[in-house]
């Protein structure tokens, strides 16, 4: 088998293994899972891991975007965690001056797409207004959030009021045609995801800032006003992951997001973009996601290995997907 | 707040001359999970209470993140408020050992908090919940209410000491009465680790019976699942710890959620009133202090419902 896959690689040329190397993966990955149990192509489970990686996946489309045009987000689990609590809180006092009802509902998911927003805003604005590192930037508010929703929750768990998860409910649980809301919404960031990336100028431009900022400048690339929008988007998308997350379980406490920035980027790296910017695919995201997201799941439906090691194989994978498809890259 | 502590500091010594007014240190994690929340809760209730009730008595309160910033806390302390007792959640026990151990050397009164230390004999006084007990009331709780070949499934906490003593004393607790574990792992404490794992859990077994999260917080996201996988009628979930929206469940005689096992935050305030008990009244208040875990059912919900606390 080892002999057969050099042989491809070399007839191939390295685009071809690049491009497939993710999916290679996934396609592995599917296979273990179906040879380990027999639930595993059940459609409770396919729902539960597509619907479950949809948080992620939204927010590491806007990461592709953001790492692609040269930058990095470490704030993203931290935001979300920040605009849950926020939009929880509001709900809860809007209900006691409302009653139960949609407008609520209305309100906290514009609330958490604004908030997001701007905390988007305030990343892109500290990284191409002030010029700090992007790094440096995000590190900052990710321990600014994680703290702010600490001392919101008063170090415990915010919950939304029963009536108002009921009604909310739907919105993670329901779907139609037997597809829930968090996959269609996932799928579709994706696809949009993807045609602004292959499609638009301002994918281009994405990708040519990354690749290289002063190139970019002189070919009269807005570079800072394209920096600022790739964060602004990716703040939005966080306000829209959290929309889908808080009906899930109703409430968002200090560990809420934790470790989904690394695992978004994680994701959009396993999906062939470059970490340090200058080519960015959307698809390979979320085939990225959907890895992590497999892996473990199998892990759980499995006593194949001790759950001390979970994060050994996680770690593994991800190292091996991104070997697949960088060993017979040329290019660098 | 320390600001005005020494602003209080100042003033007592000033009124009084400097007599003998006594300082005591308290230094617990911060509330960064549910039950860290309602410890610093508890804590801050009882300095209040303290406060009021003994007015030569001055406290001094730091919430640490993590083990190197509650060394230096405890080093802020020694050297410059001068405390002569510390009452002392350690956040890790190997780091703290040495730290801790060089203050009871110099004479503070040491009380430790839940985490005892890597070497025994350093405390004066020792506080803590019985982690064995927390996993075996459980255990007996299944071993009674399920039929033999019943089939549970378990989620531990981080990995650590203080799951390892609970979960050995739940399997302690369920040997030889037939129950059958059929996967345990990891939800770390945590609401979406726990949601996504019973998720998988139930897809892959088309029979459980009952469910032992050894946390509230984790009992939360596995009840979740269930509820979306429309099998709420199949099982029972036991969590741990006393939430009180799980605690207003049982009270309402939940057929879910049956019963819960204590694992009180409130022992911080147990350990900080024997310490200033201990330094007023002269009374003897050496030793070890366990407190055993107890079994929240239906009938005495009431007494384990805290309207205010976070948790």
């Amino acid at each position: 088998m080892a002999h057969a896959e050099t042989k491809t690689r070399r007839r191939g040329g390295s685009i071809d293994l690049k491009v497939i190397g993710p999916i290679v993966a996934l396609i592995v990955l599917v296979l273990i899972g179906v040879a380990l149990n027999p639930n595993f192509l059940s459609y409770a489970n396919i729902t539960n891991v597509l619907a479950r990686s949809a948080f992620i996946g939204i927010i590491a489309v806007g990461m592709t975007f953001v790492i692609t045009a040269g930058g990095l987000d470490l704030s993203v689990g931290s935001m979300a965690a920040f605009v849950a609590g926020l939009a929880i809180l509001t709900m809860n006092v809007l209900t006691d001056v409302w009653g139960v009802g949609l407008p609520v509902i209305l309100v906290g998911v514009a609330l958490a797409l604004v908030a997001g927003l701007i905390a988007g805003l305030i990343n892109g604005l500290l990284i191409t207004r002030v010029g700090i590192e992007a790094f440096i930037v995000t590190l900052g508010t990710m321990g600014i959030y994680r703290s702010l929703i600490t001392w919101l929750a008063d170090g415990g768990t915010l919950s939304l009021g029963f009536e108002m998860r009921e009604l909310y409910r739907p919105v993670y649980y329901g779907g139609i045609a037997g597809i829930s809301w968090p996959i269609i919404a996932f799928a579709v960031i994706a696809i949009l995801g993807e045609v602004v990336m292959r499609h638009t100028a301002f994918g281009r431009h994405c990708a040519a800032i990354g690749s290289n900022e002063k190139v970019a400048r002189y070919s009269s690339i807005a570079v800072l006003k394209v920096r600022l929008a790739t964060y602004v988007l990716l703040g939005l998308l966080v306000g829209f992951a959290v929309v889908m997350y808080v009906p899930r379980l109703g409430s968002a406490s200090a560990s809420t997001g934790l470790l989904w920035e690394l695992e978004a980027i994680a994701a959009v790296i396993i999906g062939g973009t470059l970490l340090k910017g200058g080519f960015g695919r959307v698809w390979g995201t979320v085939v990225g996601v959907l890895i992590l997201s497999l892996i473990g799941n199998i892990l759980n439906l499995t006593d194949f290995v001790s759950p001390y090691l979970n994060g050994a194989i996680q770690g593994a994978v991800i190292i091996l997907a991104v070997v697949l498809q960088r060993k017979t890259g040329t290019d660098r | 707040m320390t600001k005005l502590f020494i602003a209080t500091t100042a003033l007592a010594t000033v009124l009084t001359g400097a007599a003998a007014a006594e300082t005591i240190g308290v230094s617990i994690p911060a509330a960064t999970h549910g039950w860290a929340g309602a410890l610093n809760y508890h804590a801050e209730r009882t300095i209040a209470r303290l406060e009021e009730a003994h007015p030569d008595l001055d406290f001094v309160l730091a919430t640490t993140p993590d083990s190197a910033t509650q060394v230096s806390d405890l080093e802020d302390m020694m050297a410059t408020r001068g405390i002569d007792a510390l009452v002392v959640l350690p956040f890790e026990s190997e780091p703290l050992t040495g730290p801790i151990k060089r203050i009871a050397d110099s004479g503070t009164w040491v009380t430790v908090v839940d985490r005892g230390l890597a070497q025994e004999g350093i405390q004066n006084l020792y506080v803590a919940g019985d982690n064995a007990s927390f996993g075996s009331t459980a255990g007996e709780y299944f071993a009674e209410n399920l039929d033999e070949g019943a089939k549970v499934v378990v989620m531990r906490g981080i990995p650590s000491t203080v799951d390892n003593e609970r979960v050995a004393g739940f399997e302690g607790a369920i040997e030889g009465s037939g129950i059958e574990v059929v996967a345990m792992d990891h939800g770390n404490w945590n609401r979406d680790t726990a949601f996504t794992l019973m998720q998988d859990w139930l897809s892959r077994f088309p029979e459980i019976d009952a469910v032992w999260a050894a946390d509230d917080d984790m009992a939360v996201g596995a009840l979740a699942a269930i509820e979306q996988a429309g099998r709420i009628d199949e099982m029972f979930v036991v969590g741990g710890a006393g939430m009180k929206e799980m605690v207003a469940r049982i009270a309402e005689g939940d057929e879910t959620v049956p019963v819960n096992v204590t694992y009180p935050p409130a022992m911080i305030s147990t350990a900080i009133e024997m310490t200033v008990l201990g330094l007023t009244s002269g009374a003897p208040m050496t030793g070890d202090f366990i407190i055993s875990s107890e079994l929240i059912t239906q009938e005495n919900a009431e007494d384990f419902y805290f309207e205010d606390s976070p948790y």
